[in-house]
Parts: structure tokens; C-alpha cells; sequence
């Protein structure tokens, strides 16, 4: 896989499809121009004149409600008309079917693809047989990544944490099946964190995890030890084809993170989810709403995270048009 | 030569000159990244400003996004929430298009709807582009071609009138 096809010319962001390829600076971009947008929600008017005119579609092959409202919502504070599609598929229909849909859309003189797709390089698929002006994000594929996901993950550490370069960052549970761990492990590797720790039962990894740039713990207790990032991820049954577990209550009683467990991590440690949890699975109610967790600013934080990457990836689009 | 201070001087006269005439009240002053930050954060001294200053950054609201892109040197405006039926004082370095006005406006209006806007610049130089023009100026001046304002700071605040190499 080409990952350079995420670049312009000029090496500015064109599509924004995985974090592997993208560069420490351009990361940093990301996150700052971000920040400002933050600053926009002092405005009485929540929307700024960005994009004006241009038309969003988001793309959803699979189910999402967080992905998909912050990134609508990120859109229209843009000022972009959003079409939000949410197509079922049957694990059937791939290639032809995929390119029929884009083509009726481009016919409608969009400008950007937001795409969520169950198969592994989807998005990426996407981008190579678009039109040339359109731009194609990848909000989740498959088991491969979700860039903006890993994002607003990043800007939220940052916001609490300011540097990467100190930070010991623990990664904990479903890894195996997980697209949003392995773009947050390229991404925390990318800006510089001095350790990313996966967590798991041998059953929840991916084989050679190692070379993916982590340090492998398959014991909660020991592995919490000096971690000042906590991020849970979801059991994802429904991705489950074998029995890779004993039994929930099984999981938890390992791999949940409790008051207790979190104890074990330093005293100013955050605890992060991307969401949506599962209460007494992978995470105490007591922790996940607990003082250290900065799970609701992870889904505040998404909003700006997708308003920068979006604008990014239209800039000089216009050029032509 | 365009001297600071005596820009700076000529500026707060005419803007106390202003503020009376206008009959503005309590003002908020809001100074445009960078320049008119630095010319902004000295008038708001000398006119003994009661609220602090604030700071637009009209990045968000260029019109020229779909050429240049963002700016990654974009910076949060900090504005107060509320500037419903206050009078603004509004300070930028250089008055040139004035599309840079254009979009402060746009973004000001977007935080509320104002009494009035008063316009200050320390340098209105020739080249405007649309129907804009500030209520209070250091000076006016008419550039040669290939010449341009460019000022430093914040402190010392300085002015430099460069040319560029003519095109061939």
C-alpha cells in the first residue's frame, strides 16, 4: 500500500486515510490548528466560513454514533452541507457495487468522501478510483485503522499532558481486533512517547505485535506500573469469530480496570476510552466516570480534531473551481 | 520616515478624538493577530482600557482558504462570550485591501452583534479592494510598487518600508 496517495504534490494533507506515513510535523498540524478550533466554542455562532459551499458525504458501511455525529457536526460548524448515509451491507458486496455508489455521488458534485467501511482499506480503496478534487477520510476500516480516532486521542494527552516525549502510554485489552490501537500506537510512536504498552490476553494480540513498535504485557497489575496514559478498548465480540475468551466476568476479573488497578498506575494517570464502553467488561462504572477519566472530553475533543483534518484535506481544492 | 512614535501619537489622538465624537462607552479593544496585536496591546495602554485585551485571529475567515489553505501558524481568538451592544474598538498594523477587515468583521459578528466597531490602523497604505476604510489612522501613505510595510515586534515595535527585487 502506497501510503503517499495521502499527500498532495506540495506534501499537504489530500486525503487523510491512516496515520502510518504522515510525519511528526504534520501530526503536530494537526493538533494546533485543532486547538483554535477549539476556541470556537466561545462563539455565540458555533460555525466558521471554512467550506463553504462545499458538499460532505458521509459514508457509513457500518454502524457508528459518535464517528458519525462528531464528524457531521464538525462539518457543519465548517460551514459544509453534509449528507449523512448509513448503507447496511452484506458482506457480499465489495469492489463493483462500492465504485457504482461513488460514482452516483461524484455525479452529485461532492467534494469529500467520509468513509467507514468494515473491510480493511475501504477508504483507501476509495481514494485511488475518486476524481482527482475529492478528498477521502477514513473514519474506520476494518481492523487496519481509524486515523481520526487516533487523533483526537493524541490532542486530548496533549491537552492534559503537553508533552509526548515523558509519557508512558499503557494500551489494554481487545488489541487483536482493534483499528483505533493500531493508529494510536503509530501515531503516540510518531510524536515521540517515550513507551506504548500493549496489555492483553495472548488471544487479544496480534501476532508480531512487537514490531509494531510496543512493549507486550499480559498481566494488568505489573503492567500498570509507571503508566501515565491508561487507554481500555472495547471487547469487540462482534468481530469474534473463535472463542478467544473464557467469559466476560473471566475478562474482567484480569483484564478490567478498577479503582484498585488504576492505583497501581501513577497518581495523575488519565483513562481513556474510545468509546462505546462496555461497563463491567473492560472498565468499573466507578473508574469510567471516575476523576481521573477523560472519556466525554475525548468525544468533545473529536469535534475540532475533524473540523482541522477536514479543512487540512480541502485546502487548494478550490484552486481549480 | 515613518517614525513608531509618532504614529503611535498621532493614532491615540485621533482615536480619544473618536471615542468622545462616537460617544463610546466602556470599550472593548481587539487587536489582529500579529501586527495589530503589538500596535493594539500600546494603545490599549495609553488609553488606560479597563477590560483586557482581546485577540482575533481571522485565520477561519480568510477568503483566499481555497488558495492558500489554513494557516498552520493559526492561533484561538480570545474573545469575551458575550460582546452583544458593546462598543469595539478594533486595531490592525496595516490597512491595505482591506480584506482583512472583512473577515474580523465576519468573525466579531459570529461572538455577537455590536453597538459599533471603530476601526483604528497605524498605516493605511493605497490598494484597497473593497468599500472599507478605518476611522482612525497613524498616517495614509502611497506605496511604489514592490514596496511594502512590515513591522516587528512586539517590543521594540518597528517599521520597516522594504522593496522587493522588481519582477524581471
Amino acid at each position: 500500500m502506497t501510503e503517499n496517495i495521502q499527500l498532495n504534490s506540495e506534501g499537504k494533507l489530500k486525503h487523510f486515510l491512516s496515520i502510518e506515513g504522515l510525519n511528526k510535523t504534520l501530526l503536530t498540524e494537526v493538533l494546533d490548528i485543532a486547538e483554535s478550533f477549539i476556541g470556537m466554542n466561545d462563539q455565540q455562532i458555533k460555525k466558521v466560513p471554512l467550506l463553504r459551499g462545499k458538499t460532505i458525504v458521509n459514508l457509513f458501511f457500518e454502524n457508528s454514533t459518535r464517528t458519525r455525529t462528531t464528524f457531521e457536526l464538525a462539518a457543519k460548524r465548517l460551514s459544509a452541507d453534509v449528507l449523512s448515509m448509513s448503507i447496511a451491507t452484506s458482506s457480499t458486496s465489495k469492489g463493483e457495487s462500492l465504485l457504482d455508489t461513488i460514482r452516483n455521488l461524484e455525479a452529485m458534485f461532492v467534494d469529500m468522501f467520509v468513509v467507514r467501511h468494515a473491510i480493511s482499506g475501504a477508504a483507501h480503496f476509495i481514494a485511488q478510483h475518486t476524481a482527482p478534487h475529492i478528498s477521502v477520510i477514513n473514519a474506520g476500516d476494518g481492523q487496519h485503522a481509524h486515523p481520526t480516532q487516533a487523533m483526537l486521542d493524541m490532542f486530548t494527552i496533549r491537552q492534559v499532558k503537553q508533552d509526548f516525549s515523558n509519557l508512558r502510554v499503557a494500551i489494554i485489552g481487545d488489541i487483536l481486533h482493534s483499528r483505533v490501537a493500531r493508529s494510536q500506537i503509530q501515531a503516540l510512536n510518531i510524536l515521540g512517547a517515550a513507551e506504548v504498552r500493549v496489555i492483553a490476553p495472548k488471544t487479544l494480540l496480534p501476532s508480531h505485535v512487537e514490531s509494531l513498535g510496543v512493549n507486550v504485557s499480559h498481566d494488568l497489575t505489573s503492567g500498570l506500573k509507571d503508566i501515565d496514559v491508561i487507554i481500555m478498548l472495547r471487547l469487540q465480540k462482534e468481530r469474534m469469530t473463535s472463542a478467544l475468551l473464557p467469559s466476560e466476568s473471566e475478562y474482567f476479573k484480569c483484564f478490567g480496570l478498577t479503582e484498585a488497578k488504576l492505583k497501581i498506575a501513577k497518581p495523575d494517570a488519565i483513562v481513556m476510552h474510545p468509546g462505546p464502553i462496555n461497563r463491567g467488561v473492560e472498565i468499573d462504572s466507578k473508574v469510567a466516570d471516575g476523576p481521573q477519566s477523560v472519556i466525554l472530553k475525548q468525544v468533545s475533543n473529536g469535534i475540532a480534531i475533524r473540523m482541522a483534518i477536514m479543512a487540512m484535506a480541502m485546502q487548494k481544492q478550490g484552486a481549480a473551481g | 520616515m515613518l517614525d513608531i512614535n509618532d504614529l503611535l501619537n498621532k493614532l491615540e489622538a485621533e482615536l480619544k478624538r473618536v471615542i468622545v465624537e462616537r460617544g463610546l462607552v466602556d470599550p472593548l479593544m481587539i487587536g489582529i493577530r500579529t501586527g495589530g496585536v503589538w500596535v493594539a496591546e500600546q494603545l490599549h495602554q495609553r488609553l488606560g482600557i479597563r477590560e483586557d485585551l482581546a485577540l482575533l485571529d481571522i485565520s477561519f475567515y480568510r477568503d483566499d482558504f481555497s488558495q492558500i489553505g489554513v494557516n498552520p501558524n493559526v492561533k484561538p481568538s480570545q474573545l469575551p462570550q458575550d460582546i452583544k451592544g458593546r462598543d469595539i474598538i478594533l486595531i490592525d498594523d496595516v490597512f491595505y485591501t482591506g480584506r482583512t477587515i472583512r473577515a474580523a468583521l465576519n468573525e466579531i459578528f459570529d461572538y455577537g452583534r455590536p453597538n459599533q466597531v471603530v476601526l483604528a490602523v497605524l498605516i493605511e497604505r493605497d490598494g484597497k479592494q473593497i468599500p472599507l476604510c478605518p476611522d482612525c489612522v497613524g498616517t495614509s501613505i502611497k506605496l511604489n510598487a514592490g514596496q511594502r510595510i512590515k513591522l516587528t515586534g512586539p517590543s521594540p515595535l518597528s517599521i520597516h518600508l522594504q522593496t522587493l527585487d522588481a519582477v524581471a
